[in-house]
């Protein structure tokens, strides 16, 4: 059920992509939409990745947030949500990332899988998930809320694309039955210092439970996975604050390490 | 250096508190002054009384303090050792009471070292730890505090043998040549529910293997060794759980194994 007119949500979506394409932040949107719903914020969104690829720009996977039960716990909510990754955002493993393109960036350590069939909820399990990826793949999402100070709603971050900004990945990937994702171990270091330690089970008890959910939900606008899909399952440590001239390395059980830097 | 009357007289207290499962008030806010070394000298007669009243045999040793959590919790920037012995042990099958057994009881997930050969630091480095370990297995710890509602100071819990409990090894071993213990992750549940998880760099942000080499060199400059069949419990790498009777919980950690261990 939405509650915003189709003009609202375009004018919604350009003033939160201007946000994000010009590195300022903004006023949560429900202050001015107290009473916008679910389906209002994804239509935002769903508008925000309509507008980049009208411009030519290609989605390069999915991402997931608030997989962990705690965060849900915490905002009320027992579903996580997702969010769509753009081409620009990718940055190479070894590379860097301009921090004046970003407003206050944070980092978090993730498990991402690349699938090699189609996934369809509603019903899609861990199970299906598990038989539908081709790799597990180490990646390092860097977060950017447009909102001021990070300060959001649940809505207002799911029509700020879930405050998608940059991911990097590389590492080493494995096939999904060498490597057991509820245990694989992560250590994230900034500037050689270890900030961050956790291991898979952190997202939802297991990185495949949250690309089941992803297909549960899409389902419901009528939407599937395809095939070839890089998803990023959502963090597995706590989001950490980066500045400009900060070295990252992130370093995984099994599936090697990525590294980068902010200029 | 505090009085040696004064040392015997806090090591009494604190055999009969472990004996009678009460507390006594934190020592540091009685001798101030107290000193590490003083404190270690407690935790020695602590130790002895065990051994000649209760006929306790010392089987290996623990470390304690290694997060850079509880290391600023303490106002410190190393860790803390104490020994166990054969009457901390727990086997799986077993259930831990708590009532009969612990006064404030806490469980970590950790890994135990076991060794095949003795460590004699100082000077030894990771390589020769792993060299001597014949392998790692996953552990819970239950630390337990005989310090009035764990207000310790690093004094405090070194007196108190690093507040020592019972600790269960699970039965998956690994040699620590197949498996990266910096990154090997640690999913903790406590009655069914993930409660937290790390990775082996939570060790004094490195790897469990560090703490055994600190542990090793720091005792070398005593003439203290590691020795071969020793247990080393190397630290926790998750925050430390409150537990109650009935809880039960578990740890699994990647590339190595799992344990668990049941309360009542």
């Amino acid at each position: 059920m939405s509650t915003l007119s189709r003009a609202t949500v375009a004018e919604l979506a350009e003033h939160l992509e201007n946000a994000e394409l010009q590195a300022f932040d903004v006023e949560k949107i429900t202050n001015k939409y107290p009473d916008m719903d679910w389906e209002d914020a994804y239509d935002i969104q769903w508008e925000i990745r309509a507008r980049k690829e009208k411009r030519g720009t290609k989605v390069a996977g999915l991402k997931m947030g608030l997989t962990s039960y705690a965060k849900m716990k915490q905002m009320g909510v027992d579903t996580p949500i997702y969010a769509f990754l753009a081409d620009y955002f990718s940055v190479p493993d070894g590379g860097s990332i301009e921090t004046d393109e970003l407003i206050h960036p944070k980092i978090e350590a993730e498990i991402a899988i690349i699938t090699n069939k189609e996934l369809a909820g509603p019903g899609c399990t861990v199970a299906h998930v598990l038989a539908a990826t081709e790799c597990v793949v180490p990646a390092v999402e860097i977060i950017d809320s447009r909102y001021e100070n990070f300060r959001f709603d649940l809505k207002s971050v799911i029509a700020d694309n879930a405050s998608s900004s940059r991911f990097v990945t590389g590492g080493n990937p494995r096939r999904v039955e060498d490597v057991d994702m509820k245990t694989l171990g992560v250590v994230m270091e900034i500037n050689g210092e270890v900030v961050a330690t956790g291991a898979g089970a952190s997202v939802l008890g297991n990185p495949a439970a949250s690309v089941a959910m992803l297909a549960n939900m899409l389902a419901e606008r009528g939407e599937t996975i395809p095939a070839g899909t890089f998803i990023m399952t959502g963090g597995i440590t706590a989001a950490v604050a980066v500045k400009a001239g900060d070295s990252v390395c992130v370093r995984y059980q099994d599936i090697g390490s990525v590294s980068f830097t902010f200029k | 250096m505090l009085e040696q009357s004064l040392i015997q007289s806090y090591a009494d207290e604190l055999f009969d508190a472990l004996s009678n499962q009460t507390t006594v008030e934190p020592l540091t806010d009685r001798s101030p002054e107290m000193t590490i070394e003083d404190a270690y000298a407690v935790s020695n007669l602590l130790l002895e009384k065990r051994m000649t009243i209760n006929k306790e045999k010392i089987i290996g040793k623990k470390i304690g303090v290694t997060s850079a959590v509880v290391q600023n919790m303490l106002g410190v920037d190393q860790p803390d050792f104490g020994y166990l012995t054969d009457a901390m042990v727990i086997d799986e099958s077993e259930v831990l009471s708590l009532s009969k057994k612990m006064i404030q009881p806490k469980a970590e997930g950790e890994i135990a070292f076991v060794l095949k050969h003795d460590l004699i630091g100082p000077g030894l480095t990771a390589s020769d730890v792993i060299r001597a370990t014949d392998f790692v297995v996953p552990c819970f710890e239950i630390v337990d505090s005989r310090i009035k509602d764990w207000k310790i100071k690093i004094q405090d819990t070194v007196a108190d043998n690093a507040s020592c409990g019972y600790f269960v090894l699970g039965q998956n071993v690994v040699s620590p040549r197949d498996v990266d213990l910096s990154t090997c992750g640690m999913v903790v549940e406590l009655n069914g529910e993930i409660i937290s998880t790390g990775a082996g760099a939570a060790a004094l942000g490195a790897s469990p293997v560090s703490c055994v080499v600190w542990l090793a060199n720091t005792l070398g400059k005593f003439g203290v060794p590691l020795k071969a069949g020793e247990v080393i419990l190397s630290g926790s790498l998750v925050p430390l759980q409150d537990v109650k009777p009935g809880d039960y919980m578990s740890v699994s950690i990647g590339g190595i194994g799992r344990t668990s261990i049941r309360f009542d």
